[in-house]
């Protein structure tokens, strides 16, 4: 087996695990779309913990590119990533999750909106990504 | 306590993405890229994720969180437009730049300068859809 396969197994393994412990101790279901969004509104009794959760992905990442640095590669030209990025972000709060939240979370509890809400993302995700190819963008 | 472990889920999250690859774009294009050059990696990314999470919310043993008084559950449980319209233009974002919410954001810490610009956009995207949804 490739062994991407087995490092994206084992990678999910901890984004599991990430999500049952948010679950677990704070009783919050781990929606980073959400997460993110609310940290907009008027800081009030969950700000903190929003911040805290957004906090510890960034610091990750840093923390992981000092001690084994990481080449990612973004395709995607300036002018693309902008208007993907305000899709992504009206997308996934008029649709109340992301991958995470929808793909991950809500498909665990056999939730129906979140099962429509991923084949929803995915199709149109796959569509896009054909178009890109025969547009040429 | 409850900010702790939150930042302990976050960090959790951060390093799953990178382990698994799916803070590269172009592996998530490459899942979403079936008519080409399919890589089915972000399949089993969501088999190890999503078998963790199932158990792991089934094994829930008191009724009530280790650090406050209830589990938050989303309440809505209809199937309408605002879900499939959201979640469709979600997709179209998605697979234009192969980044979702948590790996762009995991992005501003490994310092990529484009992931910072997704986040911004990414940011107003949502700012617009709160206002957006406030009027309805």
């Amino acid at each position: 087996m490739n062994i991407s396969y087995v490092h994206g197994l084992i990678g999910g393994m901890f984004i599991g695990a990430a999500a049952v412990i948010l679950y677990w101790f704070n009783g919050r279901i781990m929606g980073v779309s959400g997460i993110a969004s609310r940290l907009l509104a008027r800081p009030g009794q969950d700000y903190w913990w929003r911040a805290a959760f957004i906090l510890g992905l960034v610091l990750g990442g840093f923390i992981y590119q000092l001690k084994s640095p990481i080449a990612v590669v973004v395709d995607a030209s300036e002018w693309v990533l902008m208007i993907a990025g305000v899709l992504v972000g009206f997308g996934t709060v008029m649709g109340n999750g992301c991958t995470s939240g929808h793909g991950i979370c809500g498909m665990a509890r056999l939730s129906k909106r979140s099962i429509v809400a991923t084949l929803v993302f995915m199709m149109t995700g796959i569509v896009t990504v054909w178009l890109k190819k025969v547009v040429g963008v | 306590m409850v900010i702790i472990m939150a930042l302990v889920s976050g960090l959790m999250m951060s390093i799953g993405l990178i382990v698994s690859g799916m803070v590269n774009p172009l592996k998530v294009i490459g899942f979403l890229d079936l008519f080409g050059h399919f890589d089915p990696t972000l399949a089993f990314v969501m088999v190890g994720a999503l078998g963790v999470a199932a158990i792991g919310y089934r094994l829930v043993g008191c009724s009530k969180p280790l650090l406050c008084e209830s589990f938050d559950l989303p309440k809505k449980s209809k199937i309408d437009a605002p879900l499939i319209l959201g979640a469709a233009l979600f997709g179209i974002g998605w697979g234009l730049a192969g980044f979702c919410p948590a790996p762009a954001i995991v992005g501003l810490g490994l310092g990529l300068p484009k992931a910072l610009l997704f986040v911004c956009a990414m940011l107003v995207g949502m700012f617009l859809a709160r206002r957006w949804a406030l009027r309805l």
